[in-house]
C-alpha cells in the first residue's frame, strides 16, 4: 500500500520526544554505564593486585600442588600440578550429580507416582516424605548424614556388613571391585559387536512392521544378542573381569572399592532432598495430561499398562521434562555443598585449597564459576534438545 | 383411599460403607494395593516407634550439664542450655531485647497486612518496607540516637539467618523488577545486558557467589574501602537473589494480556507510566506466590553463609556439637536445626499456597 501524497506528515518533534532517538540514547547509555563500571572494577583490581604483589595469569596451573586428595578417579599423587588438582574436582563433581541424578530420579518417581496412589496410606506417606524434605536446607541434611550418621559408624573392625561382601563403617562403604583380566578387551569389542547388531535389528524391524504390519519381537532378541555373543567370548578369552573383594586385614579392609564417607553423606542428602522437588513435578506432569486421554485409550480396548506406557506417560513427560532440567541443575549446583563436609569437589578442592595456596582469587574463582557456567549450559542444551524432539507437534 | 406405605429402605451392604467400606476402598482393593498397604505399614513401623522412642519416651528433658543425659534417647538438656545462643549468637546479653524489640516490631507492623478489612495495604506495605529497615538497623547495630553498637561479627544464630534473608528478599525485589523488565524490554542492548546479568547469576551455585563476594569483592573496590564480611555476603546474596526474582517477575509480566498493554499506550501513557500504574502492580499481583516461594528458598540457602565462616542458625548449632562438654550431641543439634527451618518453611509454603488460591481471580478464561 502507498501513502497518500497528502497524509499528515507526523509532526517533526524536538529530539527528546523521538522514541526512536530516545531509545538509541538509553541504550548507548546503559552500555557506556556498563563499560565504565567493568573498567573502573579492572583498574580497581589491577591496582589492588599491584599492591599487594599478587601474580596474575594462569602460571600457577602447572606448579606441583603438594597436597593429598582422598578420592581421585585419576591417577594422583602430592607432586602433580594444580591443573591435575582442577581435573580430578571436575571428576568428582560430576560423579557426584550424575550418581544423585541417577538415584533422585529414580526415587523421585516412584514417590510422585505414590502421591498419586489409590492406597490412602502410600499417598500420605508420599506426602509427609515430601514435605519434611524438601523443607530442610540441603546443607543441613548433608551435615546430618555426615556428621551424625557417617561418622559415628563404627570402626572396620566392628564394620556392618550387608550381606557377604558390603562393609559400611566410619571409613566408607567397601564393595567387590571388577578388576580387568586378560579377556577385558575382547569382551568390550563384543559388546560394541552386540550393541551395533541390536541397533541394526531395531531398524529392520520398524521397516519391517511400517511395511507390513508385523511386529518382531525386538527386545527378546536384543536380550538373546547381549547373553550369547559376549557369553560365548568370555568362553573362549575367558573371563573379562575377576572380583576383588574386600578383606579385613590388620585395622582396615584391603582390595575391593571403598566409596568414602563423604560421597556417601553428599549422594544421600541430595538424593533425597531432590527426590522430593522431582516427585512434585513427576505428580504435576501426570496430573496434566487430561483424564478424556485414559478414557479414549481404555475404550479403544488398550489395557492398563499399554495405557500407562503408550498413552499418558509420554504426554506426562512433556509436562515433566523442562523442570526435571532444573531440578537436575540443582542437584549439581548442590552438590558444590560439599566444601562443607570436605568432599573433594571442584569447589572445596579447587575454590577451597588451591586459593589458599595460591592466592590468587580471581583465576580460581572465575574457573570455578565458568565450570559450573558450563555444566549448567549443557545440561540446559542437552534438555532443551530432548523436550524439541518430544514437543506436541501441532499441525 | 389407601395409603401406600413405603418399606423401610434396606440398609447399605455392610462392605461398602463405614470403616470397612473406606478399609476396602482405599487399602485393600486389590492384591496389589493390599501388598503395597503391608509394605507401608511395615515402613511406617520401622521408623516411627523408634523415633518417638527417642526423641519422646526416652529422652532427657531436665537438668543442666550432660551428665544429666542417662537414658538412651535424645539429650534435649543440650538445645535447653544452647538456646539463648542458637538464637542470638554472641549478641551481648544485656542487649538482646533490642533483638527482640525489632522482632515485635516486625510481628506487630506486619500484621495489618494480614487483616483482610485494612484498605490501602500497598502504600502501608511500601512504606513498612521503607522504614522498617532503618528502625531494625538501628536497633540491631546501633551506634547512633544514644544506642550502643554491636557490631555484626557479634550478630548470629537464627537473628542473622532471619536478617540475611530478609536484607537478601528486600534488596533483590527492586533490582529484579528493573532487570525483569529489561529482559522484556524492546531495546535490544539493555535486553542483552539483563539476559547475561540473569543468566550468570542463574548458572553458577550460591556458594561459588560467596566465596567470590568474600575473596574477590575487597580486590574490585577501591584502596581503603573495605566493608565488614556480613555486608559482603549480603551483596552477594542480593545479587544472586535478584536473578531468580526477575525470572518470577519476568513470568507474570509474560501472564499480562497484551491488551493491556495497548490499552496503556492507547491512554497516552509512557513506558514507566505505563508500567508503574497499569502492568507491574497486576503482574507484582499474580506473582506474589512465586516470590513466597523464591523466598524460602533463600531461606534454606542462608545456610550456606558458613562456608565464609558467618554464625548463622546452622553454623551455631554446629559449632555447639563442637564444644567437648557436648560431645555426641550432633543429631540432637541437626535434628532442632532441621526443625526450626522445617516450621518457617512450611510455615511460609502453606502461605504462598493460601495465597494463591485468594489471588486467584483474574485472567484465566
Amino acid at each position: 500500500m502507498q501513502k497518500p501524497a497528502n497524509a499528515p506528515r507526523a509532526p517533526k518533534g524536538s529530539f527528546w520526544t523521538d522514541p526512536k532517538a530516545r531509545a538509541w540514547l538509553f541504550q548507548i547509555i546503559a552500555v557506556v554505564a556498563v563499560m565504565a563500571l567493568g573498567w573502573y572494577l579492572f583498574q580497581n583490581t589491577q591496582h589492588n593486585l599491584e599492591q599487594r604483589g599478587i601474580l596474575s595469569g594462569f602460571d600457577f596451573l602447572q606448579q606441583s600442588a603438594g597436597f593429598g586428595i582422598s578420592q581421585h578417579l585419576i591417577d594422583y599423587n602430592e607432586s602433580h600440578s594444580y591443573a591435575r588438582v582442577f581435573v580430578i574436582g571436575l571428576l568428582n563433581t560430576l560423579l557426584v550429580s550424575v550418581i544423585g541424578i541417577f538415584f533422585a530420579t529414580i526415587l523421585g518417581f516412584i514417590l510422585g507416582v505414590a502421591r498419586l496412589s489409590p492406597n490412602w496410606l502410600v499417598r500420605k506417606l508420599a506426602t509427609v516424605y515430601i514435605e519434611t524434605f524438601r523443607n530442610i536446607p540441603p546443607l543441613l541434611q548433608i551435615f546430618f548424614w555426615y556428621f551424625a550418621v557417617m561418622l559415628p559408624m563404627p570402626g572396620p573392625r566392628n564394620s556392618l556388613a550387608i550381606g557377604e561382601h558390603l562393609f559400611l563403617n566410619n571409613r566408607g562403604l567397601y564393595m567387590p571391585a571388577p578388576v580387568a583380566t586378560d579377556g577385558f578387551w575382547a569382551f568390550v569389542v563384543s559388546l560394541l559387536v552386540v550393541v551395533a547388531a541390536i541397533i541394526a535389528v531395531a531398524r529392520m524391524a520398524k521397516a519391517k512392521r511400517e511395511a507390513t504390519g508385523q511386529r518382531f519381537p525386538v527386545l527378546l532378541a536384543s536380550l538373546a544378542l547381549l547373553v550369547v555373543i559376549p557369553g560365548l567370548v568370555s568362553l573362549v578369552f575367558g573371563a573379562p573381569f575377576e572380583w576383588s573383594m574386600p578383606v579385613l586385614q590388620g585395622f582396615n579392609f584391603r582390595g575391593g572399592w571403598v566409596v568414602i564417607p563423604e560421597l556417601i553423606a553428599l549422594t544421600l542428602a541430595l538424593t533425597v532432598y531432590t527426590a522430593a522437588f522431582i516427585a512434585e513435578n513427576v505428580r504435576s506432569g501426570i496430573q496434566a495430561v487430561s483424564h478424556g486421554q485414559t478414557e479414549a485409550a481404555r475404550s479403544l480396548g488398550l489395557p492398563v499398562g499399554k495405557t500407562l506406557r503408550l498413552v499418558i506417560i509420554p504426554q506426562a513427560l512433556r509436562v515433566i521434562i523442562p523442570p526435571l532440567t532444573s531440578q537436575y541443575l540443582n542437584l549439581t549446583k548442590n552438590s558444590s555443598l560439599a566444601a562443607g563436609i570436605g568432599y573433594p569437589d571442584m569447589v572445596s578442592l579447587f575454590a577451597g585449597t588451591v586459593l589458599n595456596q595460591t592466592g590468587q582469587a580471581i583465576e580460581v574463582i572465575a574457573i570455578t564459576m565458568s565450570v559450573y557456567l558450563a555444566i549448567s549450559i549443557s545440561i540446559s542444551l542437552l534438555m532443551n534438545w530432548y523436550n524439541k524432539r518430544i514437543a506436541l507437534v501441532e499441525r | 383411599m389407601t395409603t401406600h406405605v413405603f418399606k423401610p429402605d434396606q440398609p447399605p451392604p455392610r462392605m461398602s460403607v463405614g470403616l470397612l467400606g473406606w478399609l476396602r476402598a482405599n487399602l485393600f482393593s486389590n492384591w496389589f494395593n493390599t501388598l503395597l498397604t503391608l509394605f507401608a505399614i511395615y515402613l511406617v513401623w520401622l521408623i516411627v516407634p523408634p523415633l518417638i522412642k527417642w526423641a519422646f519416651l526416652q529422652a532427657d528433658w531436665s537438668g543442666t550439664t550432660r551428665a544429666d543425659c542417662t537414658s538412651e534417647g535424645a539429650c534435649w538438656v543440650f538445645i535447653k542450655m544452647r538456646f539463648a545462643q542458637f538464637m542470638y549468637g554472641f549478641y551481648p546479653e544485656a542487649l538482646r531485647w533490642r533483638v527482640d524489640l525489632a522482632v515485635w516490631i516486625a510481628i506487630i507492623g506486619a500484621a495489618p497486612l494480614f487483616i483482610p478489612r485494612f484498605s490501602r495495604k500497598a502504600v502501608y506495605g511500601l512504606g513498612f518496607l521503607v522504614i522498617y529497615p532503618l528502625v531494625a538497623y538501628w536497633l540491631l547495630h546501633g551506634g547512633f540516637l544514644g544506642l550502643s553498637t554491636v557490631s555484626t561479627s557479634q550478630w548470629g544464630g537464627l537473628m542473622l539467618t532471619l536478617v540475611i534473608a530478609a536484607v537478601g528478599i528486600v534488596g533483590a525485589l527492586p533490582l529484579g523488577i528493573l532487570l525483569a523488565l529489561g529482559r522484556r524490554s524492546n531495546l535490544p542492548a539493555i535486553k542483552v545486558i539483563c539476559v547475561t546479568f540473569i543468566e550468570f547469576w542463574r548458572g553458577v551455585p550460591l556458594i561459588t557467589v560467596l566465596f567470590m563476594s568474600s575473596v574477590m569483592l575487597p580486590l574490585f573496590l577501591p584502596e581503603g574501602l573495605s566493608f565488614d564480611k556480613l555486608l559482603r555476603a549480603l551483596i552477594g546474596v542480593i545479587l544472586f537473589q535478584s536473578a531468580y526474582v526477575a525470572e518470577v517477575v519476568r513470568g507474570g509480566l509474560q501472564a499480562i494480556p497484551k491488551g493491556q498493554y495497548e490499552a496503556a499506550a492507547a491512554m497516552g501513557l509512557g513506558y514507566w507510566r505505563m508500567m508503574g500504574l497499569v502492568i507491574l502492580p497486576q503482574a507484582l499481583k499474580l506473582v506474589i506466590p512465586g516470590i513466597v516461594n523464591t523466598f524460602i528458598a533463600l531461606f534454606k540457602d542462608t545456610s550456606l553463609v558458613i562456608i565464609i565462616g558467618l554464625f548463622d542458625l546452622l553454623n551455631s548449632i554446629k559449632q555447639a556439637t563442637t564444644d567437648p562438654a557436648w560431645l555426641g550431641m550432633a543429631t540432637e543439634g541437626y535434628v532442632f536445626a532441621a526443625l526450626v527451618f522445617w516450621i518457617f518453611c512450611f510455615g511460609m509454603s502453606r502461605y504462598s499456597m493460601s495465597l494463591e488460591r485468594k489471588l486467584d481471580t483474574g485472567h484465566k478464561r
